[in-house]
């Protein structure tokens, strides 16, 4: 990460695309300005020499947490159904998934 | 006696005792929101018919256990099967959870009687409840200012007293920090120690459930009740949970308080640092070890932390699809628009940015310079801790620089925002526990406002880290100070 590199309006539109969000422009302008003081302070990481440094992903160093391989009872359908906002029993419904909007 | 004027641990033993009837106390609860509930916006959903049922039963016997019948409240980002689970999001609003989470589930199998669900920061990102899409809830001491979030309601309803004791979750402080601008105790405890099943996730490597209330006796009967593994959180911690958990009025063998320079800004408020003088003038006077410890890499929390959270969270809040549950747009074009136009319509703009953020430094090419190095930046601080910890007990430090802000003073600058977590959020990156205590008063405009001071423990070391608080808070008598309402 270079220290004078900072968040472009471009770089926005591409992260609220992969994070499926809808910005007007105006929203792209307004969040690059925000997102770029935030990591102009999280370039502070940068004063640091972290090599050799071992990453840590999680306070708890935990591996494979198994349960016992035995049939439990889940959520039946109409409950996982419940809070669908469009449905058709037992399936969730959705628009066409090959479509030819703008950001298919 | 009053109900509503008492320690939880005062009226468990007076409804037991018969001497006041948990529907007595339950109705006092419930007429107390009525009346101050409009004006400070602090639960969203009330459950009155329910609670009085619940109370009822402690009353005829049927409900038993060591919260039986005192009335509490719950952050709204903790599941429940029955009411409405929102956290505070648009795209929540109508959401019906279809499980409990454990941590309540424990509350009420203890008798405890869940008065209803409190308004927070959104997806418990915030330090203000600002960031609520449905309200900001006000700081019981003066209604102009912010009671500090993400658990803001929750703070408030303890400060309060529109309930005996409230739940919280804390990601980078957002039990601690609010509990210092309420002037309440307010604990996280170690990450595992209370299952995360039902608690909706922000940053899963950070969260943990943990009590409010009004004094370190209380918060270590709540977290007693709470704690222990859960098949449902394969990252609950199979730790014991220790006997001698909610026992604090047993002295300590032995007090090492360990204060770190770090945390001695010359930006604190001079209330903040006069509380942390009195802190370590209560525990000399107490007969403990003080002693200079050293944090090196306290200062790089924030960027970790708003790296290591937003990373999380932009992972988690995939799961807000419009399809499953949630909010769903009317104007969708495909699948895919879909998707874009129901998250762009149900979250709030820090949600989006914290989104944002979290995935550009999972991005490509963007991976080890931001992700990466944020790990290993983390595990340096938790190697700050680990050395700590063996040259004292519990290290002393302030919960915020200063006490509670302005309504609005902050809502265009998420970085300033950001930074209300200095003191706080290291505790989350390591894993460690922590505890907020009333600290005394800062005098502004005329006004009483609480600031906090904050005990940090090892991990897994609760038992100590509440006996050594409540030394201080039996000194200091703070817990007894409430706001003119």
């Amino acid at each position: 990460m270079s220290e004078t590199k900072t968040i472009t309006e471009d770089d926005v539109r591409h992260v609220a695309k992969l994070s499926r969000l809808h910005l007007s422009d105006e929203e792209v302008h307004h969040f690059t300005e925000q997102l770029a003081a935030v990591l102009g302070y999280i370039g502070k990481l940068n004063e640091l020499d972290v090599d050799g440094v071992e990453p840590m992903a999680h306070p708890l160093e935990l591996a494979n947490v198994l349960r016992p391989d035995v049939e439990q009872p889940g959520i039946d359908t109409d409950t996982a159904l419940a809070n669908a906002p469009a449905k058709t029993p037992p399936f969730f419904k959705v628009p066409k998934v090959l479509g030819d909007g703008p950001s298919a | 006696m009053n109900p509503t004027d008492t320690t939880l641990v005062e009226l468990r033993d007076a409804i037991a005792s018969k001497q006041v009837s948990s529907v007595e106390a339950t109705k006092a609860y419930l007429d107390r929101i009525k009346v101050h509930n409009e004006r400070l916006h602090v639960y969203h959903e009330v459950y009155s018919e329910r609670a009085m049922q619940q109370a009822a039963a402690v009353d005829a016997g049927k409900a038993t256990g060591a919260l039986a019948g005192v009335p509490i409240a719950i952050k709204d980002l903790l599941c429940t099967s029955y009411g409405h689970t929102t956290c505070s999001s648009r795209m929540l609003q109508n959401f019906q959870a279809p499980y409990m989470a454990t941590a309540v589930q424990k509350l009420e199998d203890a008798g405890a009687v869940i008065l209803g669900k409190t308004n927070m920061d959104e997806f418990a990102m915030g330090s203000s409840t600002e960031n609520s899409a449905f309200a900001t809830t006000r700081n019981p001491w003066d209604t102009d200012r912010v009671p500090g979030g993400s658990s803001g309601g929750s703070a408030a309803a303890m400060a309060a007293d529109l309930c005996a004791a409230s739940i919280g979750t804390d990601t980078g402080g957002s039990i601690r920090q609010p509990a210092a601008l309420c002037g309440i105790v307010g604990m996280k405890p170690t990450y595992g120690r209370i299952s995360r099943h039902g608690l909706v996730a922000f940053a899963s490597s950070l969260d943990q459930v943990g009590p409010f209330s009004r004094t370190v006796g209380d918060t270590a009967l709540l977290l007693k009740v709470m704690s222990g593994l859960d098949p449902l959180d394969s990252t609950s911690a199979d730790v014991e949970v220790p006997g001698d958990l909610d026992r604090v009025d047993e002295k300590p063998d032995r007090i090492r308080i360990g204060i770190a320079k770090e945390y001695l800004s010359d930006s604190n408020d001079p209330a903040v640092a006069a509380a942390m003088d009195k802190a370590i003038q209560i525990y000399k006077d107490a007969g403990a070890e003080v002693v200079e410890v050293s944090l090196p890499h306290t200062e790089y929390g924030i960027p970790v932390y708003y790296i290591v959270a937003t990373a999380e969270a932009s992972s988690n809040l995939a799961r807000y699809d419009g399809v499953h549950y949630g909010h769903r747009t009317d104007k969708a074009e495909d699948l895919i628009d879909l998707y874009c136009r129901s998250r762009a319509e149900g979250f709030g703009d820090e949600v989006k940015r914290r989104i944002m953020l979290g995935t550009y430094a999972l991005s490509s090419g963007y991976y080890d310079a931001y992700y990466n190095r944020a790990l290993k930046v983390r595990r340096l601080i938790k190697n700050d801790f680990d050395a700590a910890f063996k040259q004292c007990d519990a290290i002393l430090c302030p919960t915020t620089t200063a006490p509670a802000f302005k309504i609005g003073e902050l809502t265009d600058d998420p970085l300033a925002m950001y930074l209300n977590d200095v003191y706080t959020v290291n505790c989350n990156l390591a894993g460690i526990a922590g505890i907020s205590l009333p600290g005394g008063f800062a005098e502004v405009d005329g006004k009483q406002l609480p600031v906090g001071i904050q005990l940090l423990g090892a991990a897994f070391d609760e038992s100590r880290l509440l006996k050594v608080a409540r030394v201080y808070e039996a000194a200091a008598g703070y817990y007894q100070a409430r706001p003119t309402l």
